[in-house]
């Protein structure tokens, strides 16, 4: 699924023409990549949490030539899963 | 930011209703569990992409008794962040 599917979708549920839905669709993004961007934690019940973590620098080593190499400090997106996307991920088919 | 919050914020950046953008975010955060719960994944550009991990068999503990308990393989949904996330959320480093 791409984005294109996801706007057709928001087009016809929210009744929407394309250009509104995908103008809403890239605002939604947006901001949460604005919130994200800013360290603040997006939190969509249900759904999940993205979140913004604070990674040590550590050693790590090059899987191609088996190298260590210091891999530095940073700041990564971490997504947890809520409850009802879990459970839809796992029925059985 | 909270859903409410989202939904605030989009509706007055683009002049839609609550009621509107309500539907919005609900079928673009809908859409993706569904799409994950049949098994294909969904990438957006710019933000990252959702996928399943499968997750093995394996024998745990209960933390609270000790006793070993068998856990089901299963499959759990995975974010990654783009190119364009990752680099956004880790500009700011540097300034620490």
């Amino acid at each position: 699924m791409t984005k294109q599917d996801i706007i057709n979708r928001v087009c016809n549920k929210a009744d929407l023409s394309r250009a509104k839905a995908e103008e809403a669709v890239e605002t939604v993004i947006e901001l949460i990549k604005e919130s994200l961007g800013a360290g603040e934690p997006v939190i969509l019940r249900r759904f999940g949490t993205f979140q913004v973590r604070a990674k040590t620098k550590r050693m790590g080593r090059n899987p191609k030539t088996g190298e260590e190499a210091e891999i530095t400090a940073r700041r990564v997106v971490r997504f947890k899963s809520g409850k009802h996307f879990k459970s839809a991920v796992n029925e059985e088919d | 930011m909270t859903k409410a919050e989202l939904v605030e914020k989009v509706a007055s950046q683009i002049n839609l209703t609550k009621k509107q953008t309500e539907v919005v975010v609900n079928t673009v955060f809908q859409s993706i569990t569904e799409s994950l719960g049949e098994g294909k994944k969904v990438e957006l550009r710019g933000f990252g992409s959702f996928r399943i991990r499968e997750r093995n068999a394996r024998t745990g503990r209960n933390p609270k008794s000790g006793d070993t308990v068998e856990v089901p393989a299963k499959r759990v949904p995975f974010f990654k962040a783009g190119k364009e996330l990752r680099e956004l959320v880790d500009g700011e480093s540097e300034t620490e």
